[in-house]
């Protein structure tokens, strides 16, 4: 890879250890890539954070052992520098107010804590959320940035039209004390047009409508780039919010054109840039409702645990669930954890969200979320959620059975304590 | 002399991640998530509806087109090789900044661009010899 001076004197340690192992990192990763250089940037989001029990004996050496190893691939301790550029705290594995619920140790709450005390002096904006665009984080049109977390990136991609490649725990941490990463895949233009074109025939209009059609698509295109077409009804930010992280769980899907409503198409032909079609796809009545049945695993109708807000809910997200549940009660045998950024969950409380679903027997949870976690409520079995992503990963990761539905669908099996939710 | 020859195929391909490694493969025409995909602990496939589920790629020359899911790719087989139950080599068909950074810092041999389609050469339980640094893979069947 070709270095600029600057990039040089960092990698042969004239900024100290910590550039150096950096530099050592994107070098590698650079090569892997078979990118011949490294771009600017000035926005990083990744994960810093130190919350899960794996990482005891890492933490016992310091945060700096931490940090080179984890977020440097480094074997070689290095003292942690501040960041050099803007960075950001993803998702954490605990909710920093509510960990005894989450059935989190105190002594593991404790240590998340101490990193971020450490990492927050340093300049880790502590958002600790998968949704830093919902919470001030919003990059620009162009904007090189370094970022984590699926949802994120497809978001940043297609409807921010800034550039990020999905970036790691360990190429976040380099990018963050080097203001550098790969100049490859989405940085350039010529990877940024559509390669499939997707004819949706029915119309999508709820958010539940767009996590199936997110869910179907990226088992399908992968991590090809689509533009779809069709009566995609409304496109908001919660709605493609839920769409890109369901078509980055079921594929890997990191930039997708909706002309006349993404920034880097007006029109279907502007989204190829005459790039050819590589297949075009039909997404009908079928379609949907196979990738209803895909997501919906469970058996058991009785449900112990209902999840909602993945990726983290925004602020309307949660006050309809406040007035789904107002003057009314969850089954005691049933458990609602309602999660949003907890610069959100501020403005929830302020407004009284917090307390509405509190009194509904439910619980607002911030930082966090079960997938991440890996923490349920204790002995459940099925869970009920919104969420695509989450319907995906949660039976692989913690081994429940899981519907999915609509936030309706998800309310009432709260209240009723069984799932009644079904396809319309 | 026995008939059963062992029967040696080479393949050419671009080093990933240098170095050289042997073992038995594990093949996949299917991609694989790191994060949600895979248990750190003793490197079993877990995704519900992966062909792999249940099986372990630890210790063997992992052959699967690349990576898909969430960017705690690296992350996951990097705790892999911390727990000692990376893959000992990977070959990939499809370049992404996931399985790029995933194969860096599992820093296990990786080559990917070769020169015949892997999935048509390499069955699950062949013989594979991966020197990363001669872009080289040879194969001896089963």
């Amino acid at each position: 890879m070709r270095l600029t001076d600057h990039e040089k004197a960092m990698l042969d340690g004239s900024h100290g250890a910590a550039k150096a192992r950096a530099m050592d990192l994107l070098l590698r990763y650079g090569e892997a890539l078979g990118a011949e250089r490294l771009v600017e940037t000035n926005n990083v989001a990744g994960a810093f954070n130190a919350s899960t029990p794996s990482v005891r004996a890492l933490v016992a050496k310091g945060f700096d052992a931490v940090y080179s190893e984890l977020n440097l691939d480094s074997t070689e301790v290095v003292e942690v520098p501040r960041m050099a550029v803007n960075t950001c705290q993803l998702i954490t594995g605990i909710d920093n107010a509510k960990w005894r619920i989450q059935g989190i140790s105190d002594d593991l709450a404790e240590q998340q804590k101490r990193g971020e005390a450490f990492f927050g002096r340093r300049g880790v904006n502590m958002h600790a959320t998968c949704t830093p665009y919902q919470v001030g984080n919003v990059p620009v049109k162009g904007e090189h940035c370094a970022w984590m977390e699926s949802s994120a990136v497809v978001y940043c991609n297609s409807v921010l039209g800034a550039r990020t490649n999905t970036e790691g725990k360990e190429s976040t941490g380099a990018a963050a004390l080097t203001g550098r990463i790969p100049y490859w895949g989405f940085h350039l233009d010529l990877n940024r047009r559509a390669t499939h074109l997707v004819e949706v025939g029915i119309p999508v209009e709820d958010i539940m409508d767009w996590g199936l059609l997110g869910y179907w698509l990226g088992e399908i295109v992968q991590d090809e780039i689509p533009v779809l077409t069709g009566a995609l009804v409304n496109p908001a930010l919660i709605k493609l919010k839920h769409f890109g992280a369901a078509a980055s769980s079921s594929g890997g899907v990191e930039m997708y054109h909706l002309p006349g409503t993404t920034p880097e198409a007006r029109s279907v032909e502007e989204a190829f840039g005459g790039r050819p079609i590589a297949d075009t796809l039909r997404y009908g009545s079928a379609e949907r409702r196979r990738a209803y049945e895909n997501l919906n695993c469970a058996s058991e109708r009785k449900i112990d645990f209902v999840m909602l807000g993945c990726p983290h809910n925004s602020i309307e997200q949660v006050w309809l669930i406040a007035s789904l549940l107002e003057g009314r009660r969850i089954h005691s045998d049933t458990a609602l954890w309602v999660h949003t950024p907890r610069a959100l969950r501020d403005t929830a409380e302020r407004n009284g969200y917090v307390r509405m679903i509190e009194e509904a027997g439910g619980v607002v949870m911030s930082d966090t979320c079960p997938a991440i976690s890996r923490h349920l409520p204790k002995g459940v079995r099925t869970v009920a959620t919104d969420s695509a992503k989450q319907a995906h990963y949660l039976p692989a990761i913690t081994g429940v059975a899981a519907w999915f539905g609509s936030v309706r669908d998800c309310v009432e099996a709260a209240i009723a304590g069984t799932w009644n939710g079904t396809l319309q | 002399m026995s008939e059963v020859a062992t029967h040696t195929i080479a393949l050419h391909g671009r080093r990933v991640v240098g170095g050289c490694a042997a073992g038995e493969a594990l093949v996949t025409r299917q991609t694989i998530s790191g994060w949600g995909g895979i248990d750190e602990r003793d490197g079993t496939i877990i995704e519900r509806r992966h062909e792999l589920r249940g099986q372990s790629f630890s210790g063997r020359v992992l052959v699967f087109p690349g990576a898909k899911g969430s960017s705690g790719w690296s992350a996951y087989f990097h705790m892999t090789r911390l727990n000692g139950v990376a893959p000992a080599a990977m070959i990939f068909t499809r370049m992404t900044t996931k399985v790029a950074l995933g194969a860096v810092v599992t820093r296990a041999p990786a080559i990917t661009d070769l020169d015949q389609d892997p999935f048509a050469v390499i069955a699950t339980g062949d013989w594979v010899l991966v020197d990363a640094d001669r872009g080289v893979v040879e194969v001896t069947k089963r």
